[in-house]
């Protein structure tokens, strides 16, 4: 059994414009030393399915389950899951200017963790902790730092402090939203290199959510790819990369302008972001998709297995997409074979040609 | 003369369109009720030379602090410079006022990062774009709005949303907005502050598309500001990378990639996340310790010395000079006493004073 285990999680929000279907069906695992990646863009439903893990999104309608060690997070007391939040699973989240309190000092705001979960710690305990930890996280004269006000800390210092927080009663699992999005580009290689050298030293399980596909390429050991609130792909990272399936995946990893090549042109993909109110019919993505064809405008694609030789044994690669689940990767190859399966798809009508296993 | 052959020339010999120089910007820090005095400066922009020649893309990268934004304004004249002078086609911009003023910023425009804050909500798309018009009095009733139809096709936007409030369109699509406004009076010149880093990825790369299609259709001539280098890359002939208020490099771009002399440009782009995960595994990264020193009080000498991880004595008190090193391109100019080898190791390179460490300090924690 794995640490989490996240079964068809479901999560809507009545609101004045109608039900906004943030995450429609998203199942997953993560064990401890894994990382799981999630990407996605804005509105992907990546933030919303973790947070409501956490239980901290209140007034959701909430479906499926979510296993942590057997116990549902979804359905425990209320005095149950706080224990479970921030001694168990801990969260860093993307600005931690604004999940700092402003008028606390730093240290204190550890200690009050400490304190709220072990309630035998004494100050001076807990104080020797903050110290600790903020050492550990590698900022420099942790025992002068810890009377430092957030505002006195720079904004990689401040992230390192996130981290100490949420490391300081050694969790099992770390969900980290967006933990180096705020920072620049010498600092985050910094953050990065710290929670990997941290998760190692500890055996936490993370889950890493971004919509940098550099980060996941750097961290995750397995991947999820969001859109329109469910995953479209998943995948060990070295499959997501060199075996990429869904037409989204392939467009988001070819629009990065690689570091490489200067090119002529980018490949972006064409049109915007589905509306999660009223979402398209058949498979989300087809609206965007140069690849669509009769079905996909009708039916909704299931998550099902990518054909081939794994890159990454051990993690299942599935992708919800009509294409014939044999055609993996970018280039120009493949994009021909996708284009003659979507071709016979418009011809042929339903059931016929793009069907799974169909001739590449 | 061929038409090919004229082009070539033209590109062989473009003309400076901006030079900047000994560019400085301080935002004095002041403190008192009745009398303010002043009690501090952040050195914003510390003394920048830069050259623009007309047709080409110069991009800036840099982390937050390094003054990159305040130097494109001062570019644009949207800041009164310190000291410097910022020659516009021969025209020293600092001191223009008055009409003079408003016919160079007829020629240069800006496109700002955030789709969100650079548009009023409560004002129609159509009016936004049609403002230039209306500023310089271009065009006006039927032909402002014939012009901006024109315009919002051109960035593709549909023409008939014309009516639409700037709520009613995605971040991408404002983003167009933005760009169509700036193209409104023909400008030579438009300053890119960060235009695409609020955008989502695939989103980002139609906006790209369109700025480069429009420099090849008009002739424009960016300074594209940015911290995500792959992007700057992307789009830029030459590269300046700023720290703290100066640059340490400027090179052609892909000279600037492949051959860093910099020790913080090396670190810079090391530090750049690769979308791919073979190569983000053979990358040797330079993880700097600390983080960006206070543009209030800068370092002495180099300012990266704090961080560098070639730094000597020397560097703590002699300012280097940007200049062009042994074996460079006469384009390629780095300001540092002990540039980075082709094939030297930066990783494991040590500095020869004492800095402050930012390394975890693991063995005191026993679980």
């Amino acid at each position: 059994m794995s640490l989490l285990e996240v079964t068809d999680l479901r999560v809507s929000f009545n609101t004045a414009d109608g039900v906004v279907h943030a995450v429609r069906g998203m199942s997953f695992s993560v064990d401890r030393g894994r990382t799981l990646g999630i990407v996605g863009e804005s509105g992907s439903g990546k933030s919303v399915s973790t947070q409501t893990l956490m239980r901290l999104t209140p007034g959701a309608r909430i479906g499926g389950r979510a296993l942590f060690e057997g116990q549902d997070l979804l359905t425990m007391s209320d005095r149950r899951m706080r224990q479970v939040r921030g001694a168990e699973i801990a969260m860093i989240f993307q600005d931690p200017l604004s999940s700092l309190h402003p008028l606390y000092k730093v240290g204190r705001q550890i200690e009050e963790m400490i304190k709220a979960h072990d309630a035998g710690a004494s100050k001076e305990q807990a104080r020797k902790r903050a110290v600790e930890m903020l050492g550990l996280v590698g900022i420099p004269r942790p025992d002068r730092r810890v009377d430092d006000y957030p505002h006195q800390f720079s904004g990689g210092m401040r992230q390192r402090a996130m981290i100490a927080m949420a490391l300081a009663l050694n969790p099992k699992l770390i969900i980290a939203d967006e933990p180096t999005t705020a920072l620049d580009a010498t600092v985050q290689a910094q953050i990065l290199d710290l929670m990997r050298r941290l998760q190692r030293e500890f055996d936490t399980a993370l889950i890493m959510i971004t919509h940098d596909l550099g980060v996941i390429a750097d961290m995750a050991d397995d991947v999820l790819v969001m859109y329109g609130g469910h995953p479209v792909e998943e995948a060990g990272r070295r499959d997501l990369y060199y075996r990429a399936h869904h037409p989204y995946t392939k467009g988001l990893l070819e629009s990065v302008p690689s570091a490489a090549g200067t090119g002529d042109r980018l490949k972006a993909i064409a049109g915007q972001p589905p509306s999660l109110i009223n979402l398209p019919s058949g498979c989300v993505f087809h609206p965007r998709c140069p690849f669509v064809h009769d079905r996909c405008r009708t039916e909704d694609p299931p998550l099902d297995a990518v054909g081939g030789a794994a890159l990454s044994p051990g993690t299942a690669h599935r992708s919800a997409c009509w294409l014939p689940h044999d055609i993996t990767g970018l280039g120009e190859d493949a994009d021909r074979a996708r284009a003659a399966a979507a071709e016979r798809g418009r011809a042929g009508g339903p059931g016929t040609g793009a069907t799974k296993g169909g001739a590449a | 003369m061929t038409a090919g052959t004229a082009g070539l020339h033209a590109a062989a010999e473009r003309e400076t369109l901006v030079s900047v120089q000994g560019v400085v910007k301080h935002f004095p820090i002041k403190q008192g009720i009745v009398f303010k005095k002043e009690v501090a400066r952040v050195h914003a922009v510390d003394g920048v030379d830069l050259e623009v020649r007309s047709g080409e893309t110069v991009g800036i990268v840099g982390e937050s602090g390094s003054g990159k934004s305040t130097l494109a304004r001062c570019v644009t004249g949207l800041h009164p410079v310190t000291s410097g002078r910022i020659l516009f086609e021969g025209t020293d911009i600092t001191k223009l006022s008055g009409a003079g003023l408003k016919a160079f910023r007829k020629d240069v425009q800006m496109i700002f990062q955030d789709p969100y804050g650079s548009l009023n909500p409560r004002r129609r798309v159509g009016s936004i774009i049609g403002d230039p018009f209306a500023i310089h009095g271009l065009a006006s009733g039927a032909e402002r709005k014939k012009r901006v139809q024109e315009l919002m096709e051109l960035v593709g936007l549909n023409p008939e949303h014309y009516n639409r409030f700037p709520a009613e369109f995605s971040g991408g699509q404002r983003q167009r907005i933005g760009v169509a406004r700036a193209l409104a009076v023909r400008p030579k010149l438009i300053v890119c502050d960060e235009p695409v880093s609020a955008l989502d990825v695939s989103i980002q790369a139609q906006v790209i598309n369109l700025l480069k299609d429009l420099q090849r259709e008009f002739g424009l001539t960016y300074i594209f500001i940015a911290h995500d280098l792959s992007v700057v890359r992307y789009v830029s002939d030459r590269v300046g990378v700023m720290y703290l208020g100066r640059i340490g490099e400027a090179a052609a771009a892909g000279d600037l990639y492949e051959r860093p002399r910099h020790p913080y440009s090396a670190a810079l782009l090391s530090a750049a996340s690769i979308a791919d995960p073979d190569e983000a595994e053979r990358a040797e990264r330079i993880v700097l310790i600390g983080d960006v020193p206070s543009p209030i009080d800068p370092p002495s000498g180099c300012r990266f010395h704090p961080r560098c991880p070639k730094a000597e004595e020397r560097c703590t008190v002699d300012e280097p000079e940007l200049e062009v090193k042994e074996g460079d391109a006469a384009d390629h100019l780095t300001a540092c006493h002990f540039p980075v080898e082709p094939g030297e190791n930066l990783a494991r390179e040590h500095a020869g004073i004492r800095q402050e460490s930012t390394e975890p300090e693991l063995p005191e924690v026993e679980q």
